[in-house]
């Protein structure tokens, strides 16, 4: 059994009694890297000196009798565009391609106290900007369980490197599925937590009332580990939930009977791949004989959410992205004829296809003249979807469909087709808007390929929705397959 | 409604974005494709519908009004692409 297959409280026996130090695991992440990450290409920046000294370090402490911290000595993979200080921080984008954070976001602090080990820094869309990592302006990571096709996105490398067997744990971000539907597409866990529950101070703003971090893990009591050890009240991010923390690993109790589960029809309908459809029948099947009832349930503004987001994630991206102007950090061009002339230079070379596009209609919707049929329109139709959650989870624990309507497509084949790529975020876009927390776990192979359950709960109860998740994976095997690479 | 190459040139000024010749037809095309989905929304009455532009409980967040450790100026300037006696330097803003 690899290393990174062993539980978390194995590995943390196993430092205790010194049959494995921290930097046995250390070691063991970047010979994986090694192995493995020419062909998948999931980090952009290794942090190697840092890990072994951090690995030093906290061996050095058990010797001599220390508190292990909750993540004590697992290698971690961070998506980079949450910024680390003294590790370069790019977002995949060439207007940051050297920058140097100058502080650690507060996730990047809480694993610290967690003592966790920030292996590298991993591949994402430019920004957060896209579903299938092919506009990293780097190059594109790839799907481990076949590197023709693409791992999804934008935490594509976040998933990637779970899904190869590089960290034992990664964080993303998620704004529209970017955690979930990667986590599907590589066939590991992905968590979306409730807006707010995580900070988002050091995550590089995409659509700042949607932008939220997340653990993906290869299975779910991983990620209740990995949440409680980031989720909680920062004075430093204004949108921070101040709630009470509640234990999410004693949640994972196996028992889901009397769970009431609701299955949209929406999320079942056209444009969902057969295949996709009866892994999620199988999986409620399996919920019933646990114990918990579903039924079919309709979420009527389910079709209008791709719009929506697009025209609010943009708007906000385009005003989120305004920062970027060469004055303080990232890239400055050459020669400029005057300062409005060297912010267009810096932007129009340090900007990517798909940030410029966005930037473009975000522009253009909150334009004047255009901000009431395009941005205020998307907020009212915002305010219908989400109430279509509320009505749901007036009779229901949870809903569940697919976390995407197909596998993982080939590297190439969605390029040029903008509309295409954002239709793959159906069923996770509406979550994404309603704010409320949302799992993705393996739940079955089509042509090789992995697929992901969606699990969403109501806001602020992932203990809910990490059980129901817990339950289901430990009466299955799917989680435990692993590509051969 | 539908976009122009005029209407892409004045977005594109207002998003302070250079655009080729080759983007901004492909940004024409692309927008109107994706404007024209957008109007989907058209088909929703909203007139009575309050905008969502945050789903948490959350206003405005204050803080006491004390004195915290800040950045030094030499950290804030480790990521300027030019600098001059301590601060950021640009081009001229007046001639």
């Amino acid at each position: 059994m690899a290393l990174f297959d062993l539980r978390l409280q194995d590995v943390h026996s196993k430092l205790r009694t010194k049959e494995l130090s921290a930097l046995d695991l250390v070691e063991s992440s970047y010979a994986q890297i090694a192995k493995t990450d020419e062909s998948v290409k999931a980090f952009l920046t290794l942090n190697e000196e840092g890990a072994r000294k951090a690995a030093a370090e906290l061996d050095g402490a058990l010797q001599a009798g220390g508190e292990q911290g909750l993540l004590f000595g697992l290698p971690a993979g961070i998506k980079d565009n949450i910024v680390t200080e003294g590790i370069t921080t790019t977002c995949a984008s060439q207007f940051l391609r050297n920058y140097d954070p100058i502080y650690d976001a507060s996730v990047v602090k809480k694993l610290k106290s967690a003592q966790s080990i920030t292996i590298g820094k991993l591949n994402l869309d430019e920004f957060a900007m896209g579903g299938s990592n092919e506009n990293s302006s780097f190059f594109p990571t790839r799907n481990p369980w076949n590197t023709d096709y693409v791992p999804g996105g934008s935490s594509g490398g976040s998933a990637a490197s779970v899904a190869a067997g590089q960290v034992y744990f990664s964080l993303g971000s998620d704004t529209g599925g970017s955690i979930r539907q990667p986590a599907a597409y590589c066939g590991i866990v992905g968590l979306k937590p409730t807006y707010g529950l995580v900070s988002r101070f050091g995550l590089v703003a995409f659509a700042s009332s949607l932008d939220q971090i997340g653990p993906l893990t290869k299975n779910v009591e991983d990620s209740a580990y990995v949440l409680q050890a980031i989720a909680g009240y920062d004075p430093s991010d204004s949108t921070s939930a101040n709630v009470e923390i509640p234990d999410y690993v004693s949640a994972l109790s196996g028992d889901v009977k009397g769970l009431r589960i609701g299955v949209p029809k929406e999320y079942m309908g056209a444009g969902i791949d057969p295949a996709v459809k009866e892994a999620v029948l199988a999986a409620l099947k399996q919920f019933e004989s646990l114990g918990a009832t579903w039924e079919e349930v309709s979420m009527p503004h389910t079709e209008y959410a791709v719009a929506t987001y697009y025209l609010l994630a943009s708007s906000e991206a385009s005003s989120n992205l305004a920062r970027f102007d060469g004055v303080r950090y990232g890239v400055r061009a050459e020669n400029p004829d005057n300062l409005i002339d060297l912010y267009r230079k810096s932007r129009s070379q340090g900007f990517g296809p798909e940030v410029k596009r966005r930037i473009m209609l975000g522009t253009y919707a909150l334009s004047s003249g255009y901000y009431d049929a395009y941005y205020l329109k998307a907020q009212k139709v915002r305010t219908l979807i989400k109430q279509d959650f509320d009505n749901v989870f007036k009779d229901f624990d949870l809903i569940i469909g697919p976390t995407a309507p197909t596998t993982a497509f080939r590297i190439g084949e969605q390029v040029g087709d903008p509309l295409t790529m954002y239709l793959n975020d159906i069923c996770t876009i509406p979550v994404s808007l309603a704010g409320v927390p949302a799992i993705s776990v393996p739940c079955g192979f089509a042509d090789g390929m992995p697929i992901g359950l969606q699990i969403i709960g109501k806001a602020f109860d992932e203990r809910t929705v990490l059980r129901a998740a817990h339950a289901y994976e430990q009466h299955t095997e799917h989680h435990k397959q692993r590509p051969q690479l | 409604m539908s976009i122009t190459i005029k209407d892409v040139e004045h977005v594109a000024n207002l998003a302070r974005l250079e655009l080729s010749e080759q983007e901004k037809e492909q940004f024409n095309g692309q927008l109107n494709a994706i404007l024209k989905y957008a109007e989907k929304l058209n088909e929703l009455h909203t007139d009575d519908v309050e905008p969502t532009s945050h789903v948490l409980p959350v206003y405005n967040v204050m803080r006491d009004d004390v004195i915290k450790p800040s950045v030094s100026n030499e950290t804030a300037l480790r990521n300027a692409p030019d600098e001059d006696d301590g601060q950021f330097k640009v081009p001229a803003v007046l001639e």
